[in-house]
């Protein structure tokens, strides 16, 4: 199902979570969610054994972007919405490295959408990081392209006419080989999440919701609060049926006659379990469906939603130029004496 | 036995419509002339539209080659020979076919509707229109329709034809080989075994029918005798090509193993990524991005990793690439940016050429982000300039801009090939020493900063678009810190001046009454324009430059051993206004922006205004013997 990638390199002596971590303070206001996305990091590169110097961060701009800073490996901090393509630039270079690209909802699908699409659809080997937190936090606190419509903001006073996009739907939709889903709360889900990730050869999309706190708190507390979580949460796993509530007896099956899901309780209207669908994360299709399951109708969909490996881009690019070098000889000369020369003598 | 005059040089411009194969007729009778031992410049001119409507004036494709016993700078002003494959033509072109000059028309062409789509009220060839030229009227449509009938094509195949037969005629005339162009049409059409031999008969129908006919002394056969070259290798080169063998040279004498060039189509730039798209076996590999940000970034990516990162464009893309292009600067990572300039703002023309963007390259970017520009003055000097580029940004952690445009893109010229083995050579050294180590600590002659390649263990570090800490690559917001970087990173820009050779004068004086300053591909127009001006006694000198910023340290100085400085450019006064700037010299523009080079006689009119007004004392004889510019090669500009 998920090949394990190449650039998977064990350290010699174990590095724990800590050592991932950079001597740079770290400067996200206090309660920020992306601490414990960058906690959960550290505790995947430990347990990948990622090689610090082979690991390299890039990111764009937001309070995301920050992320590079506070990780003991290469990073770079580039420019609005470009990292992907300053992360393609990186493996076309080494394909060897590990490349992992931080971003934010505004970074990846507003100023960067083009490069997201893109670099999802060449399917370049990297692991992308999408932050959805549903507003520009380092800006102070605007609207972002995943803010729901009538969302109140300094630019938009009377609430948002926008309709929001759905990041994975995005994803599937520029044709991502994997797509998951997690929040920045459940730490032991998102830590087996971004290892899956890891684990799948070609561009993985990431969605993490993430809670910010100064200017967006409590977006996601429909979903992600104690109380609701049971009924608003589905837990995806590849080959088990969807199935979520406290006493995991709600579950979602294909409305009869209709291509689209539906929540059954087992044990009503003869409701078996044999009724309830099973997630197949080969099936692109489902998996569009998931991602845009949003309460109150449905509970929304967390794990990993797609995975079907592919060929990698720089891999196909780097066996077309090793073609090229198998019958051409990278002789200087002769190119410049390709085609018609003629000598002019003594 | 044909008697055949002799010329020493001769400009021949073919045209017709944008479908009609006249760039590939131009480039066949170059690769001719050129194993003929002319010098020769050659001049590409066609629209944007791929396919315009036949027949009309806006659809009018043309090639233009001025080749000679001498030594050839431009395509040349007026041309002696132009081979009009229609009306429209002929509507374009006639005002540049010198008084006396021929004209070869396919009469077959000159129908009543094409006449009108060129808005010929009556047909030229019968109405007295061209009594001053010579009129070879032939009907090339039916003599390439009865030379290729017995090939089985259709009729609008067999039309298509025309063009080589054309050719045939026109090397003929010139008593050139075909040799290549037959080699050139078994390669082109060897899947389709009935194109190449119709298009073989068409070229030798062409050629036989001067040969054997007919047109008595109607119209004369030439001999153009080789140019005196230096012994070597030539080859015909156009910029297109030498940039792109100048980034692999380049990125050779840098040790660096990997090319990676990424770019956006876009015209006239996406030449240079076809070319290097088919050398992957220099270890290039090439990028077509989704747009021009993803192109120059995925450059900066390449670069930050430790290959030679290369992004190419024209005028509008480059203004995309903007923002990265000062990420570049502040991370002080190596970029080679390939700027093909047109005609513009925006769209423009886009097969045009125009020097318009010099401001753009020098000074357009947010904030103090100082960076090396640099312009290549003829098809050739594109080799030299692209390595000199590879060299500056690699050792100075720097983007660098290098300044071609349309016309050397397609412009080819002949080229005596360097011998690769005594190229410069200018290996990296990356770094690998955690001792001491930051992301900023500079080398202190150079001012430059550490390659640290991801990879290196114990050089795992971050950087970013914030501003750093100049003693330790941190983030800071430090004011003082944010004066000491960016000057930091101004004089590292500023210190190129001392690497580079200091300005030399093309020809004639390093003082006296009036230097002609130019830069990119004016070059061949202002100096023959400077030589016949000298030539006729006037103190002038040409002084050419490749290096636009920083400027050689010694300009100021030289600009101001001259009384007046004349600066022709193909824009509405950029270098002049920079010169003016930074040296406080009264220099005066002539500016162009018409979408086409200079011609000689522009630059000599602005020569005679604004020179000494007067023949030197007895030097009027100079035109006897040609001066040759002082260096070791013909080509290129010295330094």
């Amino acid at each position: 199902m998920t090949a394990t990638t190449a650039t998977t390199a064990t350290t010699a002596q174990p590095l724990a979570p800590k050592d991932y971590a950079s001597d740079q303070e770290v400067r996200w206001c206090p309660g920020c969610g992306d601490y414990a996305i960058l906690k959960a990091m550290q505790r995947v590169l430990a347990d990948i054994g990622a090689r610090p110097e082979r690991t390299v961060f890039v990111s764009g701009i937001g309070c995301a972007a920050r992320f590079p800073y506070y990780v003991s490996t290469y990073g770079f901090h580039s420019i609005h919405g470009r990292a992907p393509a300053i992360a393609t630039g990186v493996k076309l270079a080494n394909p060897e490295l590990d490349v992992w690209v931080i971003t934010g909802d505004g970074d990846a699908l507003s100023i960067g959408g083009n490069h997201t699409l893109h670099v999802l659809r060449r399917n370049v080997d990297l692991q992308i990081v999408l932050f959805n937190n549903e507003i520009y936090g380092l800006t102070k606190g605007q609207y972002s392209p995943t803010s729901r419509r009538g969302t109140r903001s300094p630019s938009t006073p009377q609430g948002s006419v926008e309709a929001p996009v759905s990041p994975c739907g995005f994803a599937l939709g520029a044709g991502a080989r994997f797509v998951a889903r997690s929040v920045d709360t459940l730490q032991a889900h998102l830590v087996e999440t971004l290892k899956r990730a890891h684990a799948h050869r070609g561009a993985s999309f990431v969605e993490v919701f993430q809670n910010c706190v100064v200017y967006n708190d409590g977006v996601f507390a429909e979903v992600t609060e104690r109380d609701v979580a049971p009924d608003r949460q589905l837990h995806v796993q590849h080959g088990q049926p969807l199935l979520f509530g406290a006493d995991r007896r709600r579950g979602l099956r294909l409305k009869p006659g209709s291509l689209a899901l539906e929540v059954v309780t087992i044990g009503e209207q003869g409701v078996t379990e044999d009724d309830v669908l099973r997630h197949d994360e080969t099936n692109r299709i489902l998996a569009t469906l998931l991602a845009s399951l949003e309460p109150p109708d449905f509970p929304a969909a967390f794990g990993v939603l797609y995975c079907s490996p592919a060929a990698t881009y720089e891999a196909e690019v780097h066996a077309q130029v090793a073609a090229a070098r198998a019958v051409g000889r990278a002789d200087l000369g002769a190119l410049l004496r390709s085609g018609h020369t003629w000598t002019v003598e003594e | 036995m044909i008697s055949r005059q002799t010329r020493d040089a001769v400009a021949i411009r073919f045209a017709g419509d944008s479908g009609d194969g006249m760039q590939l007729t131009g480039a066949q009778f170059t690769v001719e002339t050129a194993l003929a031992g002319n010098d020769l410049a050659t001049f590409p001119d066609f629209p944007a539209e791929i396919r315009a409507p036949a027949g009309t004036t806006f659809g009018v494709s043309s090639f233009q080659i001025h080749f000679g016993s001498d030594d050839i700078l431009t395509a040349g002003d007026d041309v002696d020979v132009l081979v009009a494959m229609n009306p429209a033509a002929l509507a374009v072109n006639l005002k540049d076919l010198r008084v006396g000059g021929t004209v070869v028309a396919d009469t077959g062409a000159f129908t009543e509707r094409n006449l009108t789509k060129a808005g010929f009220p009556a047909n030229p060839l019968e109405d007295g229109t061209l009594g001053r030229y010579q009129v070879l009227k032939l009907d090339v449509s039916k003599l390439t329709l009865n030379a290729v009938q017995s090939h089985g094509l259709s009729t609008k195949e067999a039309h298509r034809c025309r063009n080589l037969w054309a050719l045939g005629l026109m090397l003929w005339m010139y008593g050139r080989d075909r040799q290549a162009t037959a080699q050139w049409i078994e390669r082109r059409f060897a899947k389709r075994p009935e194109l190449v031999r119709a298009n073989l008969a068409a070229l030798n129908a062409g050629h036989a029918y001067g040969e054997t006919a007919e047109l008595g002394s109607q119209v004369a056969a030439y001999t153009v005798a080789p140019a005196e070259a230096k012994p070597g290798v030539y080859r015909t080169v156009t910029g297109t090509e030498a940039i792109a063998w100048g980034l692999i040279a380049g990125a050779r004498a840098a040790g660096l193993d990997r090319v990676v060039f990424a770019g956006y189509p876009i015209t006239p730039a996406s030449a240079i990524l076809h070319t290097l798209a088919g050398l992957k076996e220099h270890g290039v590999v090439t990028f077509q991005a989704e747009d021009e940000i993803a192109a120059v970034c995925a450059a900066i990516g390449a670069a930050y990793t430790g290959a030679l990162g290369v992004t190419s464009s024209s005028g509008p893309g480059i203004a995309l690439k903007t923002e990265a292009l000062g990420l570049a600067i502040t991370t002080e990572l190596p970029l080679v940016v390939i700027d093909s300039q047109r005609a513009g703002p925006s769209t423009g023309m886009p097969t045009k050429p125009e020097q318009s963007d010099l401001f753009q390259a020098v000074h357009g970017r947010n904030a103090d982000a100082p960076l090396p520009v640099l312009a290549a003055a003829t098809p050739s000097d594109c080799f030299e300039v692209a390595i000199e580029a590879v060299r500056l940004a690699t050792k100075y952690m720097t983007p660098v801009i290098l300044l071609s445009d349309g016309y050397l893109a397609h412009a080819a010229e002949p080229w005596r090939l360097p011998d690769v083995e005594t190229l410069p050579r200018f290996p990296v050294a990356f770094r690998t020493d955690p001792a001491g180590f930051h992301p900023f600590v500079r080398d202190p002659a150079t001012l430059a900063r550490a390659w640290a390649l991801p990879g290196t263990p114990g050089l795992e570090h971050r950087i970013g678009g914030l501003e750093k800490d100049h003693d330790s690559g941190h983030i800071s917001y430090d004011p003082d810190n944010h004066q000491r970087m960016t000057r930091a990173r101004a004089a590292k820009i500023a210190g190129i001046a001392n690497d580079i050779p200091p300005q030399a004068v093309q020809l004639g004086e390093a003082r006296g009454a009036l230097a002609v300053v130019g830069w990119g591909s004016t070059y061949g127009a202002i100096h023959q324009a400077v030589r016949d001006a000298r030539a006729e006694g006037h103190a002038v000198s040409h002084i050419h430059l490749r290096y636009l910023a920083p400027f050689p340290r010694n300009l100021g100085e030289l600009l101001a051993g001259f009384e007046r400085v004349l600066v022709p450019e193909m824009n509405n006064g950029q270098l002049v206004a920079l010169l003016r700037s930074a040296y406080l010299v009264p220099a005066v523009g002539l500016n162009k922006v018409a979408g086409k080079p200079f011609r000689v006689s522009e630059i000599a009119a602005a020569i005679r205004e604004h020179g000494d007004g007067k023949r030197e004392a007895g030097s009027g004889k100079r035109a006897a013997g040609k001066e040759r510019e002082t260096g070791a090669a013909k080509r290129g500009v010295r330094r």
